[in-house]
């Protein structure tokens, strides 16, 4: 049987079958941050257990990180409090960490792909559900829970049973104002979010091998949204031209042998899945969602979907989500006056999404009733935007220009709703009380879009607002 | 010797009955941010979050009291949550079934569980169980008339008693066996294999001595 990206790396880093019948399963790479991993450390400690491997452990901070002003220490001595222990875990058992000031730092998503940690053919495990996102690279990266960071910590493996793998076919070609994320969030909408329970999910398709490797990203990131742990795409040259030169990727002759074993980890082509599911992208639009999960989506030309019009099991979050959001049944998304515009997250906190945004931002001005933020993911975005002036740009359209951070994509740091607050966001969950009041709403879309709606004072359509848009899907003007 | 105190330290961790009551929460999706929100995480230690449980939908923005099946009287010190699907999507945190367990829940019954959620209800020695939408309807139903409904959850037969009726019961195979034998907290375990796991580390392409030689 020809045999998919999944399955090898699976058996490359299988270490055993254990009595309970799972795997036992290698991790390549641990990544950690100071929200998940202070409880694994202290279970470490009480068994006086050392870190096996700290050399493939790397630890940032992200969460909790004020983006307005990042001096220490900070204001709230809680998030203070977790920062300290971080330094002092990875400090004590010898963990390189990418703290606050360091020209490294940001979301444990975007550096490890940036700092080139993230390669093909990996496994790949962190304390946070977007973990899934790495497998943008043809690797394989596990979500996890605490109890699971202490056995990685303490053995560099985790106990799994074996996903299945489902292929995600995607054809067609992007019309102008449509991106990854529409990408995804129709997935979404297609499978429901508990359609991925229990596979891992494989993006394929001339469309996604046209991708860049940020746009790969976004689509990977949202996995779990649609309830699959795992997605990847396989490596090709997009992925190498990528890593080549980052920090922490191989270097020089090493680099051509790294390709080669690449090349060789990705989906045979006749390999063989557990399920295929087809999107044909030609027609699709810009999307948005409208309740409470980020199933609950629509092109945005569409309207609200009636209670009448959905299957029995859809319908009392439906019911939940008109009540929340206060939106009726059947009317568009179209012009519903939004609060807060927020770009950002390890969704789309990347330079092509701050590059789109920009874009659209540039020569306009932010809508008197809306607060706007742009947030870059790491310090690296931060950096490379200040270099392409893209923080003026935001600035004189009356974006708030901040420092990188997980901000307003959850309520761990000052960045929040207030009350019931509309957010058009550029993040990837809009379940009640995510953005940081139980009362507060959240619109999912590309970083266009919330950009678009930014200057409008409502949400739009970008196809309307900017007649030829001229951007490609790499953020570089065509 | 480390190894033999964990071994030990297992023989007295098997699950394998929750007897008790029930609390039935009704919803689909219901999230981890719902479970326990973010701003209730900023803590290094899991101690203190059982009282943070559903606190947004606990209570208003005034701190009272709203209606919700943790608040209920009727319910108090029930200690296995019956709710329908896709219970525990989202955000990774253990935090959320740490908090339910801190609030006193032993065992998870649902028409269907995240992932993650359930993986890590299994790493906590806490079963967490699947029934039919039509079971978990029922059993809902059943708690709500009477809440003091004497429940019972064994795994080595994978039934659900509640009162004079019996329900069969789906849970990973993996999950129950680490229950039943207390193997669940697996870090004793996968150590074990330490000689294993170096020559695993070697083997790989990236980790050898010679990377992708
Ligand atoms: S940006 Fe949001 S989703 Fe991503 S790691 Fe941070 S909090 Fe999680």
């Amino acid at each position: 049987m020809s045999k998919n990206l999944f399955n090898k790396i699976w058996d490359l880093h299988k270490v055993g079958a254990l009595p309970t019948g799972q795997d036992q399963l290698f991790i390549g790479l641990h990544l950690i941050h100071e929200v998940t991993s202070p409880q694994a450390f202290q279970m470490l400690e009480e068994r006086g257990l050392p870190v096996m491997y700290p050399e493939r452990t790397f630890a940032t901070v992200d969460h909790i990180v004020p983006t307005a002003n990042q001096a220490r220490p900070f204001e709230d001595s809680l998030a203070e409090e977790m920062l300290l222990a971080l330094e002092q875990n990875t400090e004590k058992h010898g963990i390189e960490f990418f703290g606050l000031g360091s020209e490294h730092q940001g979301i444990v998503h975007m550096i490890g792909p940036e700092l080139g940690l993230t390669q093909p053919g990996m496994t790949i495990a962190c304390g946070d559900s977007h973990t899934s996102t790495h497998g943008a690279f043809g690797a394989i990266g596990f979500g996890i829970g605490t109890s699971q960071i202490r056995d990685v910590l303490a053995s560099q493996c985790i106990a799994i049973n074996r996903p299945r793998v489902r292929k995600i076919d995607v054809s067609g070609t992007l019309g102008p104002g449509v991106f990854a994320k529409d990408i995804v969030l129709k997935i979404i909408a297609s499978l429901g979010v508990h359609g991925g329970i229990g596979y891992a999910y494989e993006y394929a398709g001339e469309t996604i091998r046209r991708l860049s490797m940020e746009e790969r990203m976004t689509i990977c990131n949202m996995s779990i949204e649609g309830g699959a742990r795992v997605g990847y795409i396989n490596p090709d040259r997009t992925t190498f031209e990528y890593l080549k030169g980052r920090a922490y990727a191989p270097a020089n002759s090493a680099f051509d042998d790294a390709v080669a074993f690449w090349n060789s980890i990705a989906s045979e082509e006749d390999a063989e899945y557990d399920d295929v599911f087809e999107l044909n992208v030609d027609e699709l639009e810009p999307m948005v969602t409208w309740g409470i999960n980020p199933g609950q989506a629509i092109g945005i030309t569409e309207n609200i979907p009636r209670l009448s019009s959905l299957a029995e099991e859809q319908r009392e979050v439906a019911k939940k989500a008109y009540a929340h959001m206060d939106f009726e049944e059947g009317s568009p998304m179209r012009g519903r006056k939004i609060d807060v515009a927020f770009v950002g997250s390890c969704t789309n906190g990347r330079i092509s999404d701050l590059r789109e945004a920009a874009e659209l931002a540039k020569g306009r001005r932010v809508h008197p009733d809306v607060k706007a933020l742009v947030v870059p993911g790491s310090a690296q975005v931060a950096a490379q935007a200040e270099r392409e002036g893209l923080d003026k740009v935001f600035a004189e359209a009356g974006f708030q220009w901040r420092g990188a951070g997980c901000s307003m994509c959850l309520a761990m740091n000052p960045d929040k709703l207030q009350g019931r607050e509309l957010c058009a966001s550029s993040s990837n969950r809009n379940f009640i009380g995510r953005q940081g009041s139980p009362t507060g709403r959240t619109l999912l879309m590309s970083p266009a879009m919330v950009a678009a709606a930014a200057v409008s004072g409502e949400v739009v359509d970008i196809r309307d607002f900017t007649p030829g848009y001229g951007l490609n899907h790499g953020g570089e003007r065509v | 010797m480390k190894k033999r105190a964990h071994a030990k330290e297992h023989d007295t961790q098997r699950v394998s009955r929750i007897v008790g009551t029930a609390l039935p929460l009704r919803g689909n999706d219901i999230d981890t941010d719902q479970i326990i929100p973010a701003r209730f995480m900023k803590v290094v230690t899991f101690d203190g979050l059982g009282q943070y449980a559903f606190y947004d939908v606990r209570f208003d923005e005034n701190g009272q009291e709203n209606r919700h099946p943790f608040n209920e009287r009727e319910y108090k010190g029930a200690n296995i949550l019956i709710s329908n699907s896709n219970f525990g999507c989202g955000s990774s945190r253990e935090h959320a079934p740490q908090a339910l367990m801190r609030f006193g829940i032993e065992a998870v019954v649902a028409e269907s569980l995240a992932e993650i959620f359930a993986g890590n209800c299994a790493a906590m020695g806490v079963p967490a169980v699947r029934m039919t939408r039509d079971q978990i309807e029922e059993l809902q139903t059943a708690v709500e008339a009477d809440p003091g409904l004497q429940i019972e959850i064994d795994l080595l037969s994978e039934s659900l008693k509640a009162g004079a009726r019996e329900y069969r019961f789906h849970i990973s195979s993996s999950y129950r066996s680490a229950l039943l034998n207390g193997s669940w907290d697996s870090t004793a375990v996968l150590l074990s294999q330490s000689e294993a796991i170096r020559r695993k580390g070697k083997s790989l392409p990236y980790l050898n001595e010679n990377p992708f030689k």
